[in-house]
């Protein structure tokens, strides 16, 4: 079956972007999740004109299915440059979907300290929601069939795209 | 039976199930222990040094040979990864009133635990226990008599990794007492995998094992000539407990020709690191000047050690 068209990511980052701009600062603790996040994230951090160094997460050390899918391979190394304490953070994910990366993301950065707030940010947010947790920004909202997903990919030159693929 | 018949570490999907030893491990097994242990290191320079991933499973440090140092760090990796631990010494307790290990192990299973951390004297003894236990429970071998100790041949893999980068242009030598060092079995064992294409033993021919040319090493009875121009040099403890009749003539003949002092490490590479598994005999097999001096990676070790245990321990039990 010919695939569902889907939004030009590199369209939507910038329209996510327009909406975090009023609402962020230099001294905003940008975090994002491996790996797509991290792409997101690195962009958005150029374009926002964040001082504060670049945070990264891999939740897999706080994933809540640890007891049944094991630990992934390929885990990468979290790292938060900056001071969490007292911080305004934004969380940044590709695509938000059952909200348990959030959690989980939320749970590691508490044992980095307390940060002052912690917001979202994602590109996509295609629904499905199994936690009460919410975008404050998103890029767009987007409906997909249950066992379909949303992937987003990086090319050799840094763009950016959004591809649907099946379980 | 649902392990692999080849290799019993390892269940049917080719996953790490127990960790028993180095050898016969797949290279990509070994770099996955590494690659998970260095995000690890992460985590224990935090605020909070703690990650839930084990949380609620009780992991049992089952101790049939006194150790203080390598129980603590089992110890203090579990709690990290949130686990239960409970510490057992069994020869004080369970063998001195005449129970078998096998009962020890059934005993303990019916108490609910998830993992059984072993260290015996006897060659062989967490393979005896993985082969008994129920197919949901994880051993991992903390050091089996001259066999094998796999998390202490890891961690040194990765001292080697983090300060060498790539085993393929590496020589390195393994000096002192091989003849009764599992740990040297294992970092052979883990050399070879990863692909380093020179490894050296160093020692007198009383501390050689019979044909150890046949696991692709090369000998040096001479220290001067082994050590020269390798990048790392891995020496080991004189195991004096483990000494039984006249091996050696005495421990200062033996610093005199097998301990490293700067003389002799002068002759490896000016940028070669120097590793030793502790605990370390000063004036025995390493002079303090080495083991205190600039190319000592030996606290490192140590710092590495729990991330690589916390490694073992979080992907056995996630397979």
């Amino acid at each position: 079956m010919p695939a569902k068209p889907l939004p030009d990511a590199e369209q939507l980052l910038a329209s996510l972007t327009d909406r975090m701009r009023p609402s962020v600062g230099p001294n905003t603790g940008l975090v994002g999740i491996h790996t797509g996040g991290v792409w997101l994230a690195e962009r958005l951090h150029r374009a926002l004109g964040i001082q504060l160094p670049l945070g990264t997460l891999d939740v897999s050390f706080y994933r809540d299915d640890f007891s049944r899918k094991g630990l992934r391979r390929n885990v990468k190394s979290s790292d938060i440059p900056f001071d969490i304490d007292g911080c305004a953070v934004v969380i940044v994910d590709d695509v938000l979907y059952t909200g348990r990366t959030i959690r989980a993301a939320m749970n590691e950065l508490f044992d980095y300290g307390r940060p002052a707030s912690i917001r979202l940010a994602a590109l996509v947010d295609r629904g499905g929601r199994e936690l009460p947790i919410a975008a404050e920004f998103v890029g767009a909202t987007i409906t997909v069939q249950p066992g379909e997903n949303i992937e987003l990919t990086r090319d050799a030159q840094g763009r950016l795209a959004l591809q649907l693929t099946r379980d | 039976m649902w392990l692999n018949p080849a290799n019993p570490q390892l269940n049917k999907n080719g996953e790490l199930h127990h960790l028993l030893s180095l050898e016969g491990l797949p290279a990509d097994v070994l770099r996955q222990i590494l690659d998970t242990a260095a995000s690890f290191v992460g985590v224990t320079q935090r605020e909070v040094k703690k990650v839930p991933l084990l949380r609620g499973k009780a992991v049992f440090n089952l101790f049939f040979e006194p150790s203080t140092r390598t129980r603590t760090t089992f110890e203090i990796a579990a709690k990290r990864l949130s686990a239960d631990v409970i510490n057992l010494a069994i020869n004080v307790s369970s063998q001195s009133k005449g129970e078998t290990v096998l009962d020890t192990v059934a005993n303990l299973s019916a108490m609910q635990a998830d993992m059984f951390i072993v260290r015996h004297s006897a060659s062989g003894a967490p393979y005896l226990i993985a082969r008994h236990v129920a197919p949901d429970i994880h051993v991992v071998n903390a050091g089996d008599g001259r066999h094998a100790h796999p998390t202490q041949g890891l961690l040194d893999m990765y001292t080697i990794r983090h300060y060498k980068g790539d085993f393929t242009k590496l020589r390195v030598a393994i000096v002192g007492d091989i003849l009764h060092s599992r740990v040297a079995r294992s970092q052979i064992h883990a050399l070879t995998t990863l692909g380093c294409p020179e490894i050296r033993v160093i020692g007198p021919k009383t501390l050689l094992p019979a044909q150890v040319d046949r696991l692709g090493v090369q000998v040096y009875p001479d220290m001067r000539q082994g050590l020269k121009d390798v990048d790392v040099v891995m020496m080991l403890r004189l195991q004096n407990e483990r000494m039984t009749g006249a091996l050696l003539p005495s421990a200062q003949e033996f610093y005199k020709y097998y301990g490293l002092t700067d003389d002799k490490l002068a002759l490896a590479r000016a940028d070669a690191i120097v590793l030793h598994p502790g605990p370390m005999n000063r004036g025995v097999e390493i002079d303090s000047s080495v083991a205190d001096g600039k190319q000592s990676v030996i606290l490192p070790q140590v710092t590495f050690g729990i991330a690589i245990r916390m490694a073992v321990m979080s992907i056995l039990a996630g397979n």
